[in-house]
């Protein structure tokens, strides 16, 4: 665990060097601020369903462009060679990045309880939908980093990583509406393994086992996944 | 402390190791010589656990390289060949995160970076971004990085490639200084440098290991060292003719460099043909004004190693 503190620390560090964090941070806050201020305008109620809503959408696009770097630039620098040859273990590395790249997105939707302060000033908002979509949030960001990193793991090129990233969290928000299209299991499984169905009853107010389950399961294959393709230097 | 057996290592459709075996002692400093795509850097990559080899076993310090790999990774400090560093951080800030990563007590982690700091000769430049240092000081970086654990083998991926003659001078000094208290697996395509350095070489081409000698040894069977390169002044066809009579000389040609001649003078056997040009010189009365030996070169040295295994295997044949 200290190897993962280690690489967790780097990582952290290297996002506030570079202009990365500064840059995803100030897109998101303003996208989000205006999409608030917009739904707002239009619902005119105390609540961020609406907002929300519109974030998730900013989130699937920005999110890869945070964990566009975490394999690429090592393999493209060449620093994986002293990483992997140190003393520490595949599991370390990969986890230590996969906090580091999630913690970076905490602190991105952090700022957005402003607008819940703004409600609370002007409105009588309800706080437990507030509440469980924010958990949802999180969730939610853990299965799109296990996505981005599991992509940068698979080449040297960040610009690659990040539109890759981009389209398959568009491709796994999407597959869920299909699912209107027809009956029977297959369909079925299209809505379950969407995202935007489990993430909808957060919004209401409800943390479903049954949803929470679904974002760690996915996040903990993705890392494993991820853990293995690293590993695959060894046997390709 | 590094044994390595049979170790082959197949890409797609070559092998880049092919079995090869040999064995580096306790504090003993061993080049690896070979042109590039020998299979130098595969070896290393093997023995520091960054890729598993296709067959065969290579342990180090006690430790096998694939079932053992933490242990060894421990035990270990490689510099690969271009010096990869995170270019965003501080010279302490990078080795502080490479102590933490290689296990070294909190207490303990600053002494051995500033005992590193003075060793490769960065204290000046500390607190840089790594991204701004000069290729020397990168270098000297990566250096103090593979000795920050003190570990008891250092595997150095051509650790003066790109260097300056004054840091390339340094490095191999600090890099001699090592090799007291360490073992060294060193590669290099520079044939002075293993000669100061090293204890043993070992030449690899196309994965295969050609020879391993002391350097001592493998100068004595080259012929080339028996070449000798003149400066005297006079008439150049005239003393040409009197070198030629020489029995031990080969061949002899020459050049005209100002107002003397420059002449290379082949010799054929094994034993130094110094004298007899001399005993030459001193008959005839020429005036020499220089003479050296042909320094060896590694294509020399390949050529040789290589068209002799030819002539073995047309032999046998």
């Amino acid at each position: 665990m200290r190897n993962v503190s280690t690489i967790y620390q780097r990582e952290i560090k290297s996002y506030f060097y570079s202009p990365i964090a500064y840059v995803v941070i100030s897109v998101f806050l303003i996208a989000s601020g205006f999409f608030f201020a917009g739904n707002l305008q239009f619902w005119q109620e105390a609540s961020l369903k609406g907002s929300l809503d519109s974030i998730q959408f900013f989130l699937l696009l920005l999110t890869p462009v945070i964990t566009m770097k975490l394999f690429a630039d090592e393999t493209k620098s060449g620093t994986i060679e002293t990483l992997m040859t140190s003393p520490v273990t595949d599991f370390d590395v990969v986890f230590g990045k996969f906090l580091a790249a999630l913690s970076l997105y905490v602190v991105m939707i952090l700022p957005t309880w402003i607008f819940v302060i703004f409600l609370t000033i002007f409105g009588n908002p309800d706080f437990g939908p507030i509440f469980s979509s924010y958990i949802g949030l999180v969730l939610m960001g853990s299965l799109f980093v296990s996505v981005g990193l599991l992509i940068s793991s698979f080449t040297r090129n960040q610009v690659v990583a990040a539109v890759i990233g981009i389209v398959s969290l568009i491709i796994l928000w999407v597959i869920g509406f299909l699912s209107s299209y027809g009956d029977g299991w297959f369909y079925e499984t299209l809505r379950y393994a969407g995202t935007f169905d489990h993430w909808e009853s957060f919004t209401k107010g409800i943390v479903d086992t049954r949803d929470v389950i679904y974002y760690l399961s996915f996040t903990a294959l993705l890392l494993f996944i991820t853990v293995r393709n690293v590993e695959s230097r060894k046997w390709r | 402390m590094i044994n390595v057996k049979n170790l082959t290592k197949r890409y797609v459709n070559i092998n880049a190791v092919d079995n090869i075996t040999f064995n580096v002692e306790e504090n003993e400093t061993v080049g690896l010589l070979g042109p590039n795509g020998a299979g130098k850097t595969t070896t290393m990559r093997i023995l520091t656990c960054f890729m598993p080899a296709t067959a065969g076993t290579a342990t180090v310090a006690g430790f096998d390289v694939f079932t053992d790999s933490l242990n060894v990774r421990q035990q270990i400090g490689y510099l690969p060949e271009n010096v990869p560093l995170y270019l965003d951080m501080r010279v302490n800030e990078y080795l502080m995160f490479r102590a933490k990563l290689k296990n070294i007590p909190r207490r303990e982690r600053r002494k051995k970076i500033d005992y590193c700091l003075d060793l490769t000769g960065i204290r000046d430049v500390q607190n840089q971004i790594t991204g701004t240092l000069s290729k020397g000081y990168k270098q000297r970086v990566g250096l103090a990085d593979t000795l920050i654990h003190d570990p008891k083998i250092l595997i150095l991926d051509e650790p003066t490639i790109g260097l300056d003659p004054n840091q390339i001078m340094q490095i191999r000094q600090v890099i001699r200084g090592l090799g007291e208290k360490h073992t060294v697996l060193l590669s290099t395509h520079i044939l002075p440098e293993v000669e100061m350095i090293c204890d043993r070489i070992m030449i690899i081409d196309k994965g295969k290991i050609v020879a391993m000698d002391t350097p001592a040894n493998l100068m004595k069977q080259l012929k080339s060292s028996s070449n000798v390169i003149l400066e005297i002044k006079g008439d150049g066809e005239r003393i040409k003719s009197s070198l030629s009579g020489i029995d031990s000389v080969r061949s002899v040609t020459w050049k005209e460099k100002e107002d003397a001649n420059v002449f290379y003078v082949e010799g054929s056997a094994e034993d130094d043909i110094r004298e007899d040009i001399f005993n030459c010189i001193v008959k005839d009365n020429y005036i020499l004004r220089e003479m050296k030996r042909q320094p060896i070169t590694l294509e020399e040295v390949f050529h040789q190693i290589t068209t002799k295994e030819t002539e073995e295997v047309s032999d046998n044949a």
